[in-house]
């Protein structure tokens, strides 16, 4: 089979088996979010909605360490988790102190403006 | 039912995940992400995690939202006119989407794991004991360390966002 008609084919099988619930579905979900998180990252210009994007893409990571927990019967994902929810606090909370203290200074938040290290 | 319930939440915080990304509006963003936030604290609940889908709600949805949102507030910026894409960062921004999607395709297609049924697993992380067994003997260093990072970073919130007298003319 060619691998133009093989491909898609092996896609179709796979979305079959997509709406079958388990462990790799979780998966898909974390990496499609990781995506878009990382997609909106990209393409926003302003700094909060990055920082937004970036939230995203941790919590992204979050559901993949607690899906492989539960389907493994472990605890070591779950307290992981535990902790980068902590750090996504303290990250939080310096950054958006950051942006601030960066408004105050240039009036502006747009990331095309902050341009004072070019050239 | 539990099925039913996945395909829900996923598709909700995905929407929300689209509506985070492509809103122009900030607020409207954030309550994407509060929403995103919800779904997924859905899917934990799903998993057997109930106190990292409370977490999840109280810190995430409650105390980073409410800050973002008290942020943008304080900021008000009203969007102004924004400057359309360079040539150099579409290229960029094409080829990295290109390559994620590829990553992606590749992932679904071939990262296929053979996944433990959920009935035969026990769902450990459902009890609180086990969470306390964990934090407080084979973790007890990084919860001490943690507790010091929170610390820290209150400490550099303070001072970054002190308005210092006498520093102006390093502007």
């Amino acid at each position: 089979m060619s691998p133009l008609v093989a491909l898609p084919l092996a896609a179709a099988v796979n979305l079959a088996d997509l709406l079958r619930v388990d462990l790799n579905s979780y998966l898909y979900l974390s990496a499609l979010l990781f995506a878009i998180g990382f997609f909106g990252v990209l393409l926003r210009k302003n700094t909060l909605a990055i920082y937004m994007c970036l939230e995203l893409m941790l919590v992204a990571a979050t559901v993949a360490l607690v899906a492989f927990s539960r389907y493994n019967g472990t605890m070591d994902g779950n307290v992981f988790v535990f902790f980068i929810l902590t750090v996504a606090a303290a990250e939080v909370a310096v950054g958006l102190a950051i942006i601030v203290a960066l408004f105050r200074r240039r009036q502006t938040i747009q990331v095309e403006e902050l341009n004072a290290l070019k050239n | 039912m539990s099925d039913t319930l996945f395909h829900f939440f996923s598709v909700l915080t995905v929407a929300c995940a689209l509506g985070l990304v492509l809103n122009k509006n900030a607020v409207a963003s954030a309550l994407c992400l509060l929403v995103c936030l919800t779904g997924i604290a859905g899917l934990f609940v799903l998993l057997d995690a109930f106190l990292l889908a409370v977490l999840t709600v109280f810190v995430y949805a409650g105390a980073v939202v409410a800050l973002f949102l008290f942020i943008i507030m304080l900021l008000d910026m009203q969007g102004g006119d924004r400057k359309p894409f360079t040539k150099a960062s579409i290229i960029a921004g094409a080829a990295a989407v290109g390559l994620l999607c590829t990553g992606l395709y590749s992932f679904i297609v071939r990262g296929h794991i053979d996944s433990p049924a959920l009935a035969d697993t026990p769902a450990v992380g459902s009890s609180l004991r086990a969470y306390a067994e964990l934090l407080f003997t084979t973790y007890l260093l990084p919860v001490q360390i943690v507790g010091f990072l929170l610390l820290i970073a209150m400490l550099g919130v303070i001072v970054i966002s002190k308005k210092f007298e006498g520093l102006e003319d390093i502007k």
